[in-house]
This record gives C-alpha cells, structure tokens and sequence, in this order.
C-alpha cells in the first residue's frame, strides 16, 4: 500500500496550519481597533457566501472557470429560503439534496 | 466555560437553549460533512491514493476544499511546490477567521488555542461563533462540538467510507451528494447574519467571489470575496443595537437571540416585545 502521499499531507499541514494559528495564538490580536473587530465580524457570512456562490456558479473547464447556470441553484437557494425561514440548517440540506435527487431523475 | 470582552456567564436556559441549538445545526453539518467526505474519499480512490494517504490527508490536512483540490491536482501531475502554494491559498481564508475568533479566545490557554488552531474549519468556525454570538460569552465546549463532532469525526469516517466502499455506488451526484456543500455553506452564512451589514457583507462576497473566481480561479475569488465584502459591509451604518454593540458582549449577542434564551438577571421568563427587541418592528 502507497504512503508517499503522506509526506504530501505533512507538507499541506505545514502551510495550511500557520494560517489557522496566528489569529487565535498571536498575543495582539485581542487588541485590535474597534474598526478592524467590526471588519472581522463580517468575515463568516462573506467567506461562507463566497464559496457557496463559487461552488454552484463556476465549473473548472479546460478553457478555464466558466459561469454555470444550473439545477444546483434551485437547490442551494431553497436550503437558503428554509434555513432564513425556519433557521433549520438539517431541513434545508435535505430539501437540497431532495430538489438535486428530484431534479436529476426528471433529467434536467 | 469562559467569558469573552469582560462579560460573566448568562443564566442556565440561555446556555441550553443555545447548545440545544448548537447540537441541531451540528447535526445538519454532520451530514454534510459526512456526504462531502465520502465524495471526497471517492475521487481520492478514483485518483490512485491509498486508504492510508486518504486517512492522512483527513486527519493531518483536515481542510475539505484544499483536499479535493490536491486530487486533481495529483492526479493532473502537478508538481509538489505548486499544490503547497495553492493549499496555501486556499486556506489562508482560516486567517480570518482564526483573527475573528481571537477576541472571544483569549482566556483559554496557548496549548488548547493551538489545538483549536488545527480544527478550524469553515462549518467550526459558523457553527462556534453563532453560538458564542447567542449567548454573548465563550461557551468552549461548543467549539469542540462544533469542531470534533460536527466535523472532524463524521469528516473523517466518510472519507474512509468513501476510499473503501465506494467504488460500488454509481454515479453519487445522482443522490445530490455534490450540493450539500454549497448548501451547507450558505446555510451557515445565514446562521451568522444578525443585520444588514452582514446581509451586505454576504451579497457582495458572493459576487465578488464569483467575479474573481471566472477570472482568476476559484481559490482567488474566495479570498477576494472575503476581503472586499466585509469592508463593503463596513460601509453601511448599522442600525440596530446589536450591530453597534461589540462582538462577543451580551448586547451583541441579542442579535441572535432565541425564545427562552438571553434573560438578563431578574427578567421574567417571557415578556412582550418592546420595540428595540430582536425580531421586533424597528
């Protein structure tokens, strides 16, 4: 059985870990101006939005990333609607995955 | 249990009511972290990668997107150097939020924060804050629900699940497999909206994210959304108080207020809706 894939995912650790550390261990971050905590607490719902949109809306293609229109929108918004709606995070992935199953049986 | 920015501990039915709410939302990512790992240990089978460098990836990396990308591009040949700075890349996004969770992380001591540190994950760090924002205080014991089991443990069971029998399951996305991540993502971006900066720091990270993203690549254009919409948001007055107040005190955290939950001292149980009050007409 193959290991040599291991170092690799020592060598991801190593640059990954560095920026998940910083903030929470370097000791001035809780001395932050006011302006720069206000910023921060918008990073979450930016990021988070930011790579939902990414996800559903481009596709990797060999000419390069192309905008993408498809059942997964539909999908994805009604986990948005309900989630907003019912603030139920396990309903709306259901209702997801249920329109995404739906959807590709009736072959769109 | 700890108290971030000066605050002391809420009362017990807020603590519940919140972790209640906590373990519920942890459920949902469970799920999904279980249908994105399996996928995930799926194309790795696919892409010639062992149990055991599956298992390594999940659990030393820990990093669902920079995982799936290093599939391809192993399995595309691309050279180690390239796939240690697209990783980099693709995560360095973990640097605001490891800044944004600082504040409220401060009293914990350095060894837990660095193990922390290893666990931080887009679904932890959603999950911990909107709880953290509910109660107005550090509850740490909803960090490693949100971190250990919501992520890491389904995370990783499903990608072993994934590498070992999935080569029997035809077709996974025809079960929907590949929206639960999107899904997921903008469930948790709805959690941790309280006012319309956030709802502006959403929008315009999204699209921002989306412009970029066809021009410069997907890793890019998350990192560009998630730069430009905050201070976009910024830019917009906040007006209510919970948007005022600072992140991690009790008034900040009104804003995510439940039923039952978030009394202050000596207030009875249920009251009317004063105006001012969370999900009152302003």
């Amino acid at each position: 059985m193959s290991t040599q894939l291991v170092l690799l995912a020592v060598l991801m650790f190593l640059v990954t870990y560095p920026s998940r550390a910083l903030g929470l261990l370097a000791p001035a971050m809780d001395r932050l101006p006011r302006r720069a905590l206000d910023y921060l607490q918008l990073v979450g719902p930016a990021i988070l939005a930011a790579l939902a949109a990414v996800n559903v809306m481009v596709v990797a293609t060999d000419a390069g990333p192309r905008f993408h229109v498809g059942l997964e929108w539909i999908a994805v918004g009604a986990c948005l609607a309900i989630v907003a709606w019912r603030r139920n995070l396990f309903l709306g992935l259901i209702a997801a995955v249920a329109i995404a199953i739906a959807g590709r049986a009736a072959g769109l | 249990m700890t108290s971030a920015a000066g605050e002391t501990p809420g009362n017990d039915d807020a603590l519940r009511a919140s972790r209640r709410q906590l373990i519920l939302e942890s459920a949902g990512i469970a799920v999904s972290a279980m249908g994105f790992g399996f996928v995930y240990g799926l194309a790795a089978r696919d892409a010639g990668f062992s149990p055991v460098e599956v298992l390594a990836m999940s659990v030393i990396v820990f990093a669902g997107a920079a995982q799936f990308a290093a599939v391809g591009y192993v399995a595309g040949g691309l050279a180690w150097p390239g796939i240690l700075l697209l990783t980099a890349l693709l995560n360095a996004r973990h640097l605001l939020y490891s800044a944004a969770l600082a504040p409220l992380l401060r009293d914990r001591p350095f060894l837990e924060r660095a193990v922390m540190a290893h666990l931080l994950t887009d679904e932890a760090f959603a999950l911990a804050m909107a709880h953290f924002r509910r109660l107005g205080w550090t509850d740490t014991w909803g960090y490693w629900v949100a971190a250990i089991g919501a992520t890491f443990i389904p995370w990783n069971i499903a990608t072993m699940a994934g590498v070992l029998v999935g080569g029997s399951i035809p077709e996974p996305n025809r079960f929907g497999i590949d929206v639960i991540f999107p899904a997921a993502m903008v469930g948790l971006a709805v959690g941790l909206i309280s006012g319309r900066r956030e709802i502006v720091a959403a929008v315009v990270g999204a699209g921002i994210g989306v412009a970029v993203a066809l021009v410069a690549g997907p890793a890019i254009g998350i990192i560009a959304g998630g730069l430009v919409g905050p201070a976009v948001g910024l830019a917009i007055p906040s007006s209510r108080a919970p948007e005022r107040a600072p992140l991690g005190t009790r008034a900040s955290a009104r804003g995510y207020a439940m039923p039952g939950g978030l009394r202050d001292e000596g207030e009875p149980a249920e009251r009317p809706a004063a105006p001012g009050d969370p999900g009152s007409p302003e």
